[in-house]
């Protein structure tokens, strides 16, 4: 069970990430209840924003949160109380411009551009307030969405999902009728509301399928859900993930993009319409198809090397494809050699040879040893042409010939 | 005999005037395949490649008695497609289209529930039983005649397996590409259940790659139906970071169940052969089926 539940998490998590501050704009429209905030790239911006918050809330305390795509934010030191508004210029200042490392961004962590002046809303009061986690993702076994709730909020889900997973309500959702007011209201029974806190559950859940359906959203995370001391529900953290296939129907949610948290050389690659993702090994390599492309990543490893990269070129291996893709390798002062592996079906072999020299012959200088492995249609004739062409290049054309030149170069 | 597609399918092309329905159909056709016609709405009427074109896919099985339809309609019109090609009952649905939004497919899986058609797709290379019919955008030359069935999640690495199946002095049934999509018509299982099945069928290559639990849903039912059949197993991954995506929108990895080790580790334990390296998959069967005395 709580296999399954990791799994859903994390495959969820795989497409258009967007900021804590934009996903909470994006639930309110929806009639989502959120702890309210202003963004601010300055301290004095920071000020400002804590300022107007006072003002509107009436508390002298807000929080300053730091704005990256990742999470874990808290525990690397970006959330942090201010009692005053000049505080909160002193934290800001601080925060803003660190590089904030998180179980997330990997040892060199994000840098902080911008900080979110969120209101206070453990304020005391008539009741004792209380966290919650609620996320609502596709859970593919069953191919419907889920809503998953639990008293554990403020927690990492997938402490609770491995060691209570007794505390983690699940409520799947028919796709024919959609979310249903009683799967709300067992949803809040579960998590032991009653009285207004329980209508505002209610309501609460209501608003953020609705927010989930019409946004085409992959994944909501919602940790924690807080019950203010006057029992109000509201959202005090936001990740949200939109389906990119989607992104068609939504132009106003494509300009949510925030490139600076991405890898730059992914960037580029995207703009070449090449997949890249960038990985630590020293050998870098070049694939038609995803699985292919994964499967070479492996022969890879087992031949002693690294992978550097997963890249899939698609359907279009062509000269220019072949060359977006070698400078983008090649910026990698890691990589030690390069491996193409193209099975042709519909692509020609003898033709993404030619485009291997074109390439080649463009970029001048390379200094590594490439290993071009060509299979499929006219593969003879591909791995002619590379002999033929003169260039440091290794043909191979079965894959084990391919693995085999790999450990030569790397010995 | 084989799976799904045979020579006597009667082929449509939903999306046939289209520049990628256009190319794939005169494929198919050159290959052999029984291409009765394809449907593009508001061209009805109209011959194409010396084929009818119809509006409707119900035109097109009334008139010319369809009962295989590939799909190469773009996503936003994709799941529409396929939802058109089930009510006019066709049997078997290929959907090559990728980047359908997952929330334009949920439905669609429901509504397939109650009804008898086959979806393979979507975001898949399609079907082949060689010499009989292509149904689908491979190379059709790399796949010959032969008793090993395919199942996999991926394009050009079934392409692989199918060289190295033939490369080691055997031929292919039927080769099923099921699609990377997180949401798909017919699972791991539910293609190997219908090679298990196939009487001409003596040896299955299982090819999957890291997230969900396809595979390992797979591997149990394997062995819960007594191992009938060789089956030689890779998983594409092994070396791929935790939380991201690669590639294929169902390729990552999750918890700690869909890694590749774990699903390698899973099938190993219900009796399938796991190879390490895509470049042992020809050999590693071809070794099994001679245990088996299917080849000597």
């Amino acid at each position: 069970m709580a296999g399954l539940i990791l799994r859903l998490i994390k495959i969820a998590s795989l497409f258009m990430n967007i900021h804590e501050y934009q996903a909470k704009e994006l639930l309110k429209k929806y009639g989502v209840r959120i702890q309210e905030g202003i963004l601010a790239h300055t301290p004095d911006e920071a000020e400002a924003a804590a300022k107007a918050i006072k003002r509107e809330y009436n508390s002298d305390w807000c929080v300053v949160k730091a704005q990256i795509h990742a999470g874990g934010r808290g525990k690397g030191g970006g959330v942090k109380l201010a009692k005053s508004p000049s505080e909160a210029h002193e934290i800001a200042s601080k925060i803003i411009g660190m590089q904030l490392i998180t179980h997330q961004t990997g040892p060199e962590g994000k840098k902080v551009r911008k900080v979110l002046i969120a209101q206070d809303v453990y304020y005391p009061g008539q009741s004792p307030t209380k966290e919650y986690y609620v996320s609502i993702l596709l859970d593919r076994g069953t191919s419907r969405n889920v809503i998953m709730a639990s008293t554990e909020g403020g927690m990492d889900i997938e402490e609770v999902a491995e060691h209570t997973p007794e505390k983690i309500f699940k409520e799947w959702i028919d796709p024919i009728v959609g979310f249903q007011p009683f799967q709300a209201r067992k949803i809040a029974f579960a998590l032991g509301l009653s009285g207004n806190a329980f209508k505002e559950m209610v309501k609460f859940l209501d608003s953020l399928y609705k927010a989930y359906v019409e946004t085409d959203s992959s994944m909501f995370e919602i940790n924690p859900v807080l019950k203010t001391s006057d029992d109000k529900i509201l959202a005090v953290d936001g990740k949200v993930n939109l389906d990119d296939n989607a992104l068609y129907r939504h132009p106003n949610l494509v300009d949510l993009r925030d490139i600076t948290e991405e890898d730059p050389l992914e960037v580029e690659a995207a703009e070449s319409g090449l997949n890249y993702v960038k990985l630590d090994g020293n050998v870098g390599c070049m694939v038609n198809g995803a699985g292919l492309a994964m499967a070479t990543m492996d022969v890879i490893k087992l031949s002693g090397g690294e992978p550097a990269n997963f890249l899939d070129v698609g359907g279009g291996a062509n000269a220019k494809t072949v060359e977006a893709g070698f400078r983008i390798i090649l910026k990698d002062p890691n990589v030690k050699a390069i491996l193409i592996n193209v099975f042709g079906g519909i692509v020609r072999c003898d033709r993404v040879a030619s485009g291997v020299v074109e390439a080649y012959k463009n970029i001048g200088q390379i200094n590594i040893p490439i290993i071009v492995r060509l299979q499929g249609t006219n593969a003879e004739l591909g791995a002619q042409i590379i002999a033929e062409s003169g260039l440091k290049v290794f043909p191979a054309i079965l894959l084990k010939e391919a693995a085999d030149r790999i450990k030569e170069v790397l010995a | 005999m084989s799976v799904l597609v045979n020579k006597n399918s009667r082929v449509i092309v939903q999306g046939f005037t289209g520049s990628e329905g256009s190319f794939h159909a005169q494929q198919m056709i050159e290959y052999g395949t029984n291409v009765v016609g394809g449907v593009t709405p508001g061209k009805g009427g109209q011959m194409h490649l010396d084929k009818p074109v119809f509006n409707t896919v119900a035109e097109a099985v009334a008139q010319e008695g369809a009962n295989v339809s590939i799909i190469f309609v773009p996503p936003a019109f994709a799941a529409d497609a396929i939802l058109e090609a089930s009510e006019a009952g066709i049997g078997v649905i290929i959907c090559i289209t990728e980047g359908i939004p997952v929330k334009d497919m949920i439905p669609v899986k429901a509504y397939l529930k109650a009804r008898k058609s086959i979806l393979i797709g979507p975001n898949c290379p399609g079907v082949i039983t060689p010499d009989e019919a292509k149904v689908g955008i491979m190379p059709g030359f790399v796949f010959k005649k032969g008793n090993i069935g395919i199942v996999s999640k991926s394009g050009t690495l079934t392409y692989e397996a199918a060289d190295q199946v033939v490369k080691a002095g055997m031929g292919i049934t039927t080769a099923i590409g099921i699609g990377g999509d997180p949401i798909i018509g017919t699972t791991t299982k539910e293609a190997v259940e219908m090679l298990m099945n196939d009487p001409e069928t003596e040896g299955i290559i299982l090819i999957g790659e890291i997230g969900g639990t396809y595979e390992a849903d797979a591997a149990k039912w394997i062995r819960s139906d007594g191992n009938r059949k060789p089956v030689v197993g890779f998983i594409a991954g092994q070396t791929a970071p935790p939380g991201r995506r690669m590639g294929h929108a169902g390729a990552i990895i999750g918890g700690a169940d869909d890694t590749a080790a774990a699903k390698m580790r899973i099938m190993r334990e219900n009796g399938i052969i796991v190879v390490d390296s895509p470049a042992d998959i020809g050999e590693t069967m071809r070794k099994a089926m001679e245990r088996t005395g299917v080849l000597s």
